[in-house]
């Protein structure tokens, strides 16, 4: 019994710190690559030892040169303000609903498939768990909404949660076709099947599983990796699909009301969730742990796989970001235009042709 | 199938919202997310200017007319100007005439800068907005060096301008229109022709051409509309007449005549052919001269009577009514400002029914209102 509270204990444990880091820096990294991208400098005066400084109460110099620790002196000065609840709000559901938020979103991380000896818990159905538990905090954003007793509030999270059960069906749609080529749910299991070089990932079809006439899936693949990614874009709230909270319509939409580390773990949560998102796109699509060139694998450099992994998700996370700052945001009729009218038939064909594949083909 | 009829809510936008474009409050009804009817509520930032101005000297009420339409200072200066010189039938030379069309040019670009990247920021484009907000920076440096002043410039005074301008001015105004072309094609790259703008902005708050002279529009409105109206052609005031530039109009191109994409489209365009006058203006000027020459010392020679002028401002056309009894020391009788942003606000409530908040959002933007002028 020992050794199990033990190994949750270490596991939940490593789990809250890799949420936290991975939030911190996707947070860090939106605001310098934005910065960038509109011919600004991002911050530049926080760094660690300004922090400390400011914590222990001496004197604060400007030490920081690329402003390493904001995201981190942001969070504490969140820590601090002021919890304001609304009068009118449901103060019960008011304070749960981040909870629950942010729980949907940790849940997630336990099935990651980080690396074949790190998946804090391989279940059999691990990708079933993550598409259940991530659509779950759906329901944080519905009460955040209509708790807080604002219009704003409440328009935006009716708009997140039609946009998040629509573009459930195509994310969930796409990531079909790769189990029925896999035939297995577990996380683990499906980054197995893409071991070696860079074209058994299954974006290039399913080489790993049958040879070269895996390349005829190509084109699905293509086109299931296009939709799932779109797809997580609008589940995760982020531009184009940023409509629930966004800016200029709806104030800040669903956590209009929310003040202090309520909104930290909203905002938290959400960066969570972007990491998520692409980190399903890296294990299903993109080869998981594998480097894609079998010389700097795990096998020959121990210790690389987790860092594969984690590299490879940030790319697909510069690309969100590179998305948000370059374009305008859609209306929320044509994004259920998209949704309904293009990813959904898109995948349903990308569905039949890999069971076509399966059935008739090999 | 029976329609489901639903209570309708009321929501109101403003008048602490991001995309007011200041305090401006609007009570929309919406059926869920269609808007039923909207009804903007003014004054929250009115300052009584025009009362102000009774108790006020012709050229001190000057600096009053930078505070009305802030982000086009130079142009209500201007108007102003042109009102009590005509009335006083003072001749400005020809120099002062040529940095008034400089300084009001460039501030007609920095104005529209605001106006569309603002409006690509109600869309949600960031990007643009910040990297035309660099131009309008450098703008403002040409400016302040010109008069002292970032924004509130009072700088075209009755009869000259407030300050000289050096050689060295001049060439630096030239860098600016250097380095303003390849920007402004950037933000078409980035924006105007981006697919998700133009069906954001295209087929949205259309105005046709007679619903747009109905409701008093003007400037790039009314343009936006496909009239080709500017009082800088049509009836040129100052020295207008001597520079050679084309009046864009919108022609429904992404969408139907007169929507948002065509005022948008005719605003990007307008600050091309401003660049084109400034151009022209740097090549006409000549230094030498006193700019003092025709300010008067004080107003006693102002007639009795009334004068109305009207003037191509960023935002449309601004005229401005002045009576007066004439005497020592005299004020006007009465002032009062026919401001452009005011009369293009009013359709709102024609054109808002139907539409989605978003689009009220989208249709705010392009019809580019400065709550500081329609509340004067």
């Amino acid at each position: 019994m020992d050794n199990i509270f033990l190994w949750i204990a270490i596991t939940l444990g490593a789990m809250v710190g890799l949420v936290s880091v991975v939030g911190i820096v996707s947070i860090y990294l939106e605001r310098k690559i934005s910065a960038f991208m509109q011919d600004r400098l991002g911050p530049m005066e926080v760094g660690f030892g300004s922090l400390v400084n400011a914590i222990a109460g001496k004197e604060v110099l400007r030490e920081g040169r690329i402003g390493l620790a904001q995201s981190l002196a942001d969070g504490l000065k969140l820590l601090q303000k002021e919890d304001i609840i609304p009068d009118g709000a449901d103060k019960f559901l008011f304070k749960l609903a981040p909870m629950i938020v942010f729980a949907g979103t940790f849940s997630t991380f336990a099935a990651l498939p980080l690396a074949e000896y790190f998946i804090p818990a391989d279940v059999n159905i691990g990708l079933f768990y993550i598409l259940a538990i991530s659509s779950f905090g759906v329901s944080g954003i519905l009460m955040a909404g209509w708790s807080s007793n604002n219009k704003w509030g409440l328009l935006g999270s009716l708009r997140s949660t039609a946009q998040m059960v629509s573009y459930e069906i195509p994310v969930g749609v796409s990531l079909v076709s790769i189990v029925m080529l896999t035939g297995t749910l577990s996380m683990k299991g499906i980054v197995v099947a893409q071991e070696g070089w860079f074209w058994n990932w299954h974006l290039f079809g399913a080489v790993g599983h049958h040879g070269l006439i895996g390349f005829v899936l190509l084109p699905m693949m293509v086109i299931n990796f296009i939709a799932y990614f779109i797809g997580s874009l609008a589940e995760t709230n982020r531009a184009p699909f940023d409509i629930p909270e966004a800016e200029s319509e709806l104030v800040a939409g669903y956590h209009t009301e929310y003040t202090g580390m309520r909104f930290a773990i909203f905002f938290l949560a959400e960066y969570g969730a972007i990491f998520v998102g692409n980190a399903i796109a890296v294990a299903l699509f993109l080869g998981g742990w594998y480097s894609g060139i079998p010389a700097i694998d795990q096998a020959n450099i121990p210790g690389i796989a987790p860092l594969v992994f984690i590299l490879k998700t940030f790319v697909l996370i510069f690309v969100v970001m590179w998305i948000r700052w370059t374009l305008p945001r859609l209306r929320v009729d044509q994004l259920m235009t998209l949704c309904w009218k293009y990813l959904i038939p898109f995948t349903l064909f990308t569905f039949f042709s890999v069971a076509i594949y399966k059935v008739f083909i090999v | 199938m029976e329609q489901i009829k639903t209570d309708l809510m009321t929501i109101n936008m403003g008048p602490q919202h991001p995309s007011t474009h200041g305090v401006l409050r609007l009570e929309l009804k919406t059926d869920g997310e269609i808007v039923d009817s909207c009804r903007p509520y003014l004054g929250y930032l009115h300052r009584c200017f025009e009362k102000h101005c009774e108790s006020l000297d012709y050229l001190k009420i000057v600096p009053f007319t930078d505070r009305m339409d802030y982000l086009a200072a130079m142009n209500n200066n201007w108007a102003f100007a042109l009102a009590v010189e005509k009335m006083m039938g003072i001749e400005v030379p020809e120099k002062c005439e040529y940095l008034r069309v400089i300084v009001s040019e460039l501030n007609r670009i920095a104005s529209h800068i605001i106006a569309f990247g603002t409006f690509g920021l109600d869309i949600g484009a960031f990007t643009p907005f910040l990297l035309a907000f660099n131009q309008r920076e450098l703008i403002f440096d040409l400016l302040e060096e010109a008069s002292g002043a970032r924004m509130l410039y009072n700088y075209i005074w009755v009869g000259g301008v407030a300050r000289d301008v050096t050689s060295e001015w001049l060439k630096k105004v030239k860098g600016f229109c250097e380095s303003y072309k390849p920007v402004i094609n950037e933000i078409d790259d980035l924006l105007s022709y981006n697919k998700i703008f133009v069906s954001r902005a295209a087929n949205v708050g259309i105005v046709p051409k007679d619903l747009a002279i109905d409701y008093g529009f003007t400037g790039p409105n009314l343009r936006g509309s496909g009239i080709e109206f500017d009082l800088r052609k049509d009836e040129p005031y100052s020295i207008y007449d001597k520079f050679d530039f084309d009046v864009p109009i919108g022609s429904g191109e992404e969408g139907t005549l007169g929507d948002c994409w065509d005022r948008y489209m005719c605003r990007i365009r307008e600050t091309r052919e401003s660049i084109k006058i400034i151009e022209q203006a740097l090549e006409g000027i000549s230094l030498e001269g006193d700019i003092y020459e025709a300010v008067p010392k004080n107003f006693n020679k102002m007639p009795k009577g009334e004068v109305y002028v009207r003037s191509e401002t960023p935002r449309g056309e601004m005229g401005i009514y002045i009576v007066s009894e004439g005497g020592k020391a005299p004020t006007p009788y009465r002032c009062k400002v026919r401001s452009p942003a005011f009369c293009a606000l009013s359709i709102l409530e024609k054109i808002a029914k139907g539409v989605m908040i978003s689009d009220i959002i989208v249709i705010l933007g392009s019809i580019d209102i400065v709550l500081g002028e329609v509340d004067r």
